[in-house]
């Protein structure tokens, strides 16, 4: 059943990314574009999402379980590291050059649009590459 | 700076944002995790048994969200200016970038900054001051 509900959150987010133009590279690059012509739309974007998350986090706070029964799965991570500044540092620069992130990919692939696949195969390589030198480390970590 | 009037859409902005941040909430009230798309896709390239089908679903929500849309109207326009190198890099920047730094738009921007995480607004700062780094220098320093 959880897995219904799944599909229907990711539904309902790309319908969101849709609604809102943030599947579209142009306009979220003209979010980013503070020295251009400048399209304020992705900020409100951000506030009304936050302006529901806010309750839906707050309705979870405290929560062990989901409505589902499951158990809440939520980071646990407070430290903000080399790693933390340095990955979002990368994904930024990355955001700035085509103008897309993974859900907004995603949703693009859907539309048939074929430089989205070309994108969203880079990510997942990236993803990979990011898979085989942790696992790399924790092995060497183990032996020492 | 000047403000892109023409671009601007902040009633369907913030309309796609409620709907973001509803599937957000739905997310972490009825299946108890963080909507972010980056570690929601990272997590399938390592599978672990009970943990495909629901990543799957969520991925395959956002791609079917396009053909659902068309429910409801046709689709907003999809400019995607950057070429097959640019893509390529991109992708690769997003996907070492999101999983070093542990979530995205979705994931530090979105849910983060609803949980009222300290983590999730230096990480969100930082992808955002690079992305508009990215752009002002892409744009107006190298006029591409």
């Amino acid at each position: 059943m959880h897995v219904v509900f799944s599909l229907l959150a990711g539904l309902i987010f790309g319908l969101g990314l849709l609604v809102s133009g943030m599947a579209d590279p142009a306009k979220v690059l003209g979010f980013l574009d503070l020295a251009g012509r400048w399209d304020p739309s992705l900020a409100l974007v951000m506030a009304g999402a936050i302006a529901v998350g806010l309750v839906g986090f707050a309705l979870a706070r405290g929560r062990s379980r989901s409505l589902l029964g499951l158990p809440m799965t939520l980071p646990t991570a407070r430290h903000i590291d080399r790693r933390l500044i340095g990955g979002n540092l990368l994904f930024g620069i990355g955001w700035g050059i085509a103008g897309f992130c993974p859900g907004p990919g995603l949703v693009a692939l859907g539309m048939g649009e074929g430089k989205a696949a070309v994108f969203v195969a880079a990510m997942l390589a990236g993803m990979l590459v990011f898979e085989l030198f942790e696992r790399r480390t924790s092995r060497s970590l183990k032996v020492a | 700076m000047t403000l892109d009037w023409n671009a601007f859409t902040p009633w369907s902005a913030l309309a796609g944002g409620l709907l973001i941040g509803l599937a957000a909430a739905l997310f972490v009230l009825l299946n108890g995790r963080i909507a972010g798309i980056s570690g929601v896709l990272g997590g399938l390239l390592r599978p672990s048994r009970g943990d495909v089908a629901w990543r799957a679903a969520f991925v395959l929500g956002l791609v079917a969200a396009p053909a659902v849309y068309l429910l409801f109207a046709a689709w907003p326009r999809l400019t995607v200016n950057a070429g097959w190198a640019e893509l390529v890099l991109a992708g690769l920047l997003v996907g070492v970038g999101t999983r070093y730094g542990a979530g995205c738009t979705s994931g530090h921007g979105v849910c983060g900054l609803s949980r009222l995480s300290p983590r999730s607004l230096v990480a969100t700062g930082v992808f955002m001051a690079a992305g508009f780094v990215t752009v002002f220098v892409i744009r107006h320093l190298l006029g591409l």
